[in-house]
């Protein structure tokens, strides 16, 4: 057993977190934040429409279909980015059109710099022009693009990749449809599932625009739950550090915050919830298992809310305005948590495995 | 031990229900939650009915359990609740009463109860939240005058206010308990800039006020000069007390509807969801309970809430946060629509464990003054 990052994969990792710093940093977040509210916070019955024929999905195009064309793939460890513009967003005119309710976007500037860092194609084969990386180098960089607040429909386009044709490229932007509802529909240049009768809901998250359709009961790919899992991951990471920080920094009483007890103990136990977390995923992504994927995806949400939660908690007054960062971490992990059917499906399935080892 | 009303109180109540069930229907829609005009509006138009009806003062002149029953009822019948009248009904009356001059009884007093002018409280600053006697705000004398200069922050209703309870300090070398003025600042008075702080769930609740050499009358001094610190415990206190009990009414309610959306939505054949829902029933009992139990002890002790307001405070905070928490399980994804309306309640509810007085500051407010235990700072 040597169960440890390689150096490989400890490059991978603070490779991809340098890249998302210099390309998606605190002022871009601020700036998308921004973008997407403008639209206004306060209406958004108008955008309730229906989208008609949202549904066009590519499942069809089936898995493997066909050698895709990674151009410049591989070079994840790099400097692959370009520059960070605003440019190259094609004005979104997503089915449905979005008028009135928040307008988040999908930055496709953004969006081809992580295909051009491998980050859709990482798993696929090289021989397709794929990076040839595994589940555990997924996990790794998805709990950085987590940890960053990276927005747009991150695994639905990583799932795409080689069935999408310029999935993993990120030329093609794939939202799709999971239980009973679709992030990123009207910026999705293909829809994966059935979208039929989609409505725009007023999303918690200002940076994941979210439609509703019929719930339809289908299996959950656990690839998705897993690297849902690390996303949850990533963002506990960050409220650990953000709350430590703040504690340290955040004087009262003549001392920092951090050492009370009360506050000091809010962290810590934030941690134990981070690594216990992190074991829990990056085992799930070696062994591949549903229950350890499962277990993972517990354990993660638990992390992320419950972290977000307490990070706020040390925040004081300043964790519950618009302007800390704190409440985007806990909003986005809210949303994470009704993917895949919900913590509810992970706990019957860990249930009916227990059931099963005993019988 | 004894439940019931008293005739009295029962004639109270009778009384009350009657009337509500009268003007409720004609109440104008209530304006929505950005409306800030219109909630001043709406909240002081509320208050003027009320006193016009004989129950203006219920709030402070009233025994404990005459209020318990008007809020009990006003919440049962689905009345508008304090709003923007929050401080002036609930912080600066009382203390005013307690602790101002007949003058400024007469000044202030009545316009608070006929709904005509709102209060915000200037307390917390960006260098003091939860040790608000470290405050730094400044206030000099000038002849028949103080000089205000300094800043607050998450002022509530800074924005509508026309008064704000002001601490300040006007002694920056005795001890920072001592040196400590209460002042009611003319919101209308030059030098003060107000700048709306928007919440996590988006609207702009609170404010900073910043004070440039801003001057207020030495007679709009409550309590002595230096002494505005124990003027403001009798404040505070008022705070923690029962200023809830209309909320716990309120939660059983929306209880209630969590059932019947359950129920409705399938989420309800979930016994783990269904048994949580059994078990907030078993809180929210206790808490109203709980909050009969403060209210008789403040009747027989003369009025003013202790440490167990904190006691109160602390449990309800968590559990109202559990109530929405447990809604959005009802809800399932719906849980991220924000037109949802116990979406936005979920959100607000974070603020419950850090508006006044966090949880951890409660959690020492009762070791050290109900149980004695040594102070740990
Ligand atoms: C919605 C809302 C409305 C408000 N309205 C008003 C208003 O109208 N007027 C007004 O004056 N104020 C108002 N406040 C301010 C409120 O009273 C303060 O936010 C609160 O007292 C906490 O102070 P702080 O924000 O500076 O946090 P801090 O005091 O900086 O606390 C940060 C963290 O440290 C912890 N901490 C601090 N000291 C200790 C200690 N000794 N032991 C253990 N833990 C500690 C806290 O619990 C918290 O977790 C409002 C706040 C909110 C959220």
């Amino acid at each position: 057993m040597r169960f440890r990052l390689t150096d490989d994969q400890r490059a991978l990792r603070e490779g991809v977190r340098e890249v998302f710093a210099r390309r998606f940093d605190g002022e871009a977040l601020r700036a998308a934040v921004d973008r997407a509210d403008g639209a206004g916070a306060g209406s958004g019955s108008e955008g309730r429409g229906a989208v008609p024929g949202a549904g066009d999905g590519a499942d069809g195009s089936g898995p493997g279909g066909g050698a895709q064309h990674a151009a410049g793939g591989g070079s994840v460890l790099g400097d692959g980015a370009g520059r960070f513009g605003s440019g190259g967003g094609r004005p979104a005119e997503g089915p449905g059109g979005a008028g009135g309710v928040r307008a988040a976007r999908v930055d496709r500037g953004l969006w081809r710099d992580l295909g051009e860092l491998g980050f859709f194609a990482l798993r696929l084969p090289e021989s397709e022009g794929g990076v040839g990386l595994g589940l555990p180098e997924a996990v790794l960089v998805f709990a950085e693009a987590g940890r960053m607040l990276l927005p747009g429909p991150l695994v639905a386009t990583h799932l795409a990749a080689g069935a999408v044709p310029g999935a993993a490229t990120g030329e093609t932007v794939v939202a799709a449809v999971d239980g009973g509802l679709v992030e990123w529909l009207a910026e999705a240049d293909v829809v994966r599932g059935d979208a039929t009768g989609a409505v725009a809901l007023r999303s918690i998250d200002p940076l994941t625009p979210l439609h509703r359709v019929p719930a339809r009961r289908a299996a959950a790919d656990p690839v998705a739950i897993l690297l849902t899992a690390a996303e949850q991951l990533g963002t506990a990471t960050r409220v650990c550090e953000l709350a430590a920080q703040h504690a340290r920094a955040r004087e009262q009483f003549g001392r920092p915050v951090g050492a009370f007890q009360a506050v000091a103990h809010l962290c810590a136990g934030i941690l134990v919830r981070v690594e216990t977390a992190r074991a829990a995923v990056h085992a799930a992504a070696v062994t591949g298992d549903p229950a350890d994927i499962a277990a993972a995806r517990l354990l993660a949400d638990e992390a992320a809310v419950r972290g977000a939660r307490d990070c706020l908690q040390v925040h004081g007054g300043m964790g519950f305005t618009w302007e800390s960062e704190v409440h985007l971490h806990l909003k986005r992990a809210w949303v994470r948590t009704q993917r895949a059917g919900g913590v509810t499906e992970s706990e019957e399935l860990l249930a009916a495995a227990l059931a099963s080892e005993t019988a | 031990m004894d439940l019931s009303d008293t005739p009295e109180e029962a004639a109270f109540r009778a009384r009350l229900r009657e009337w509500l069930a009268a003007v409720l229907p004609g109440l104008p829609p209530k304006p929505s939650p950005d409306d800030w005009p219109g909630r001043r509006a709406y909240d002081l138009g509320w208050q003027r009915r009320l006193h016009d009806a004989g129950y203006a003062d219920v709030h402070w002149d009233a025994s404990p359990t005459t209020r318990l029953i008007f809020l009990e009822e006003t919440e049962k019948a689905g009345a508008p609740y304090v709003g923007a009248n929050f401080v002036g009904l609930l912080h600066a009356g009382p203390t005013i009463a307690a602790e101002g001059t007949a003058e400024q009884r007469e000044r202030w007093l009545p316009p608070i109860l006929r709904g005509e002018e709102v209060w915000c409280q200037g307390f917390s600053e960006p260098g003091a939240g939860s040790d608000l006697a470290a405050l730094r705000t400044r206030a000099r004398r000038d002849g028949d005058a103080y000089v205000v200069t300094g800043s607050k922050i998450w002022t509530s209703h800074a924005e509508v206010a026309d008064w704000c309870e002001l601490l300040v300090r006007t002694d920056p070398e005795a001890p920072k308990h001592r040196g400590i003025t209460w002042l009611a600042m003319p919101m209308d008075a030059p030098g003060i800039t107000v700048r709306p702080l928007r919440t996590l769930a988006g609207s702009a609740e609170f404010a900073e006020v910043f004070l440039d050499e801003v001057r207020v009358p030495v007679a709009n001094r409550v309590g002595d000069e230096d002494d505005g610190w124990r003027v403001t415990m009798v404040t505070l206190s008022f705070e923690r007390g029962t200023a809830f009990a209309g909320e716990v009414v309120a939660c059983r309610r929306v209880l209630g509807e969590l059932a019947v959306e359950a129920r409705k939505n399938g989420r309800w054949d979930d016994p783990a969801l269904r048994r949580r829902l059994g078990r907030l029933h078993a809180e929210f009992r206790a808490l109203w309970r709980l909050t009969q139990w403060n209210v008789s002890a403040a009747e027989a002790t003369g009025g003013v809430p202790g440490a167990s307001g904190s006691v109160f405070k602390l449990r309800y905070s968590h559990a109202r946060q559990e109530l929405y928490d447990t809604a959005a399980a009802v809800l399932g994804p719906d849980c991220l629509d924000l037109d949802r309306p116990w979406t936005l309640d979920r959100l607000s509810a974070l603020s419950y464990t850090i508006a006044a007085g966090t949880s951890q500051i409660q959690h020492d407010i009762i070791a050290e003054r109900i149980l004695g235990l040594p102070r740990g700072r």
